[in-house]
């Protein structure tokens, strides 16, 4: 499997991308050239330099070191926000996939709920009432996510659940919990992993959104979507405010993207 | 049919009261007292005697359930009580006055995607492979990994400041709906050149396409009349769910271009804690999603014979 994944182009390259994007985010103390907040207003705007390589935004502040911070709030956010709604909808659809009956049919109906509401409208809905902020953000995210993974993770373990090897697992008395953790979770996650990397792109771009409407991250704190809405202020005198940010964001989400297609080729070739 | 059209109202209602009771539940999960934020709003000092004569006119005083019921009755009025910022104007009111413009963006854009999306997938799937078909792919591509807001950024900067033949905001200029309208069409633009071009291309490989082929008809009439008739379900469907995405993706659109419709008036609503207009929002956004998802379903039972037994009457 490893060495297929190795062999896959697609795979490699934007596994790299990720990668150095999160190393680069992890180390953005030792690597960023400037303090990403700092401001001086004489340097406001000013080109690039060997101190300021993609030059200055309206407070004189680095765009290179932002864009480096910046990978924090963005990219890191969203894996953790993506890591809980799994483990949420994991431990859910898990729990209702395996007792069939009352809570199956209470969890489910949840879900239903849920789901009857359009994403962004529900993400609005959540922040709204528990006010602006990026810990609101991330919460309402998850709220609205886990519902949608709890109902497919449970249709999976009831299809494993007739498969045949843990039909004889279940003969001869394995318990459970072993059935679950040694055979039910390392099949459902490969599925799992391809659609949580498509959905990783959605998630970015669904925070980063929220964070340039005012509703995420707050200033001064470096962060895409807040760059950006920064740069639309100045759109008319410095247009090129905007590239930088914006380019960050579709580069990091392409690569989600393609990586998500190139996983969904190699661990699951029948549906190519 | 009647039969099966009785049957998904029914599944319908539960689902309307269920989203009602969500909104209903999460206005009361704010942090703060809503009777200390409603005096707050209109900078009146919250003392206990005046939070207590606030929570008896907002009804806060009586039992969650008798409350739910009540205000589920003044709603169901289109009441849904007065905009906390401007005790003066009703939410339904707010709502109205900004709907139209929403609307408007939403159906032009709709408009857009369809008569955008049908030509090229079309052309995609007939040439396959060509190179027209992989520049559409990797446009859509783009599209998709792209955030909206920054193409909305892109397009100001290229066709209000650049070129000066657009306004950038507002909704008095003559022209000022084309950009809003264009940039929240292009995500969907994408989504519905994929989907109708890989139905296609899997529709061209059953075995009526070949039957077709072999009794003579020009490629023309297989492409139109039958491939891309039978292509449509699902176009329906998405077609049907993407309404309410419209109108709720308009959000950033109408933030970003100053549009004065129901997603800025939810944004600053929100910024204003104007709780019963984010809980109408919520509301309307969720019966309509409903109300879509149950139009969905009975077209999708008239159009498709076999979900019926072949019994089209």
């Amino acid at each position: 499997m490893t060495r297929k994944l190795l062999r896959n182009k697609v795979v490699l390259v934007t596994t790299s991308i990720i990668l150095i994007t999160i190393l680069i985010g992890a180390f953005a103390h030792q690597i960023a050239p400037n303090d990403p907040n700092e401001a001086s207003i004489i340097n406001k705007y000013s080109r690039s330099s060997d101190e300021f390589p993609l030059g200055t935004d309206h407070l004189g502040r680095c765009i290179l070191s932002r864009l480096i911070y910046g990978i924090r709030p963005t990219v890191f956010l969203s894996l953790f926000t993506m890591l809980c709604t799994i483990a949420l909808g994991t431990l859910i659809g898990v729990i209702s996939g395996y007792s069939i009956g009352i809570v199956d049919e209470v969890i489910m109906r949840i879900c239903d709920i849920m789901l009857s509401f359009p994403s962004q409208v529900m993400i609005l809905a959540v922040v709204g009432m528990l006010g602006v902020g990026i810990n609101n953000v991330i919460f309402a995210s998850i709220m609205i996510k886990w519902a949608w993974y709890a109902r497919m993770i449970r249709s999976m373990v009831i299809k494993y659940n007739n498969k045949n090897y843990i039909l004889y697992s279940k003969t001869i008395g394995t318990s459970r919990s072993f059935i679950i953790t040694r055979h039910m979770i390392p099949n459902i996650i490969s599925e799992v992993i391809v659609l949580a990397t498509l959905d990783m792109g959605w998630v970015i771009i669904s925070i980063s959104t929220l964070s340039f409407l005012g509703l995420g991250v707050q200033a001064p704190t470096a962060e895409w979507g807040a760059m950006l809405s920064e740069a639309k202020n100045v759109l008319s005198t410095n247009p090129s405010q905007m590239l930088a940010p914006g380019l960050a964001i579709l580069i990091i989400v392409s690569a989600f993207n393609l990586l998500g297609d190139g996983l969904r080729d190699v661990l699951d070739p029948r549906e190519v | 049919m009647t039969k099966y059209i009785i049957r998904r109202i029914l599944i319908a209602i539960p689902m309307m009261l269920a989203v009602s009771f969500i909104a209903f539940v999460l206005i009361n999960l704010i942090p703060a007292d809503p009777a200390e934020v409603a005096l707050r709003v209109n900078e009146i000092i919250p003392t206990d005697e005046v939070i207590e004569a606030m929570r008896e006119e907002l009804g806060l005083d009586k039992p969650y359930f008798q409350r739910y019921l009540s205000w589920l009755w003044d709603v169901i009025r289109l009441d849904f009580g007065n905009s906390y910022i401007n005790n003066t104007r009703t939410v339904y009111g707010e709502i109205t006055r900004a709907l139209p413009a929403t609307l408007r963006l939403a159906s032009l854009s709709l408009i857009i995607v369809i008569l955008v999306s049908f030509p090229i997938a079309i052309f995609c799937a007939v040439y396959k492979d060509s190179f027209f078909d992989r520049f559409i792919r990797l446009l859509i591509f783009v599209g998709t990994s792209i955030p909206n807001y920054w193409v909305a950024l892109l397009l100001i900067w290229l066709f209000s400041l650049k070129l000066g033949i657009l306004p950038t905001s507002g909704n008095e200029a003559k022209g000022s709906i084309i950009l809003p309208a264009v940039t929240l069409s292009l995500t969907y633009i994408s989504t519905y050149v994929r989907l109708i071009r890989n139905n296609m291309i899997e529709n061209m490989t059953e075995n009526y396409v070949f039957y077709a082929r072999v009794r003579g008809l020009k490629e023309r009439v297989i492409i139109i009349k039958h491939v891309l008739k039978n292509s449509l379900q699902s176009c329906i469907t998405a077609l049907g769910m993407s309404v309410v995405q419209l109108l709720s993706g308009t959000v950033v659109i109408e933030n970003i271009f100053s549009w004065p419709g129901i997603g800025r008036l939810c944004i600053s609503s929100i910024f204003n804690r104007d709780y019963p207009i984010i809980q109408a929002y919520i509301l309307m956004m969720g019966i309509l999603f409903i109300l879509c998802n149950l139009i969905v379903d009975i077209v999708h039972h008239k159009l498709d014979p076999r979900l019926h037994g072949g019994d089209i009457n």
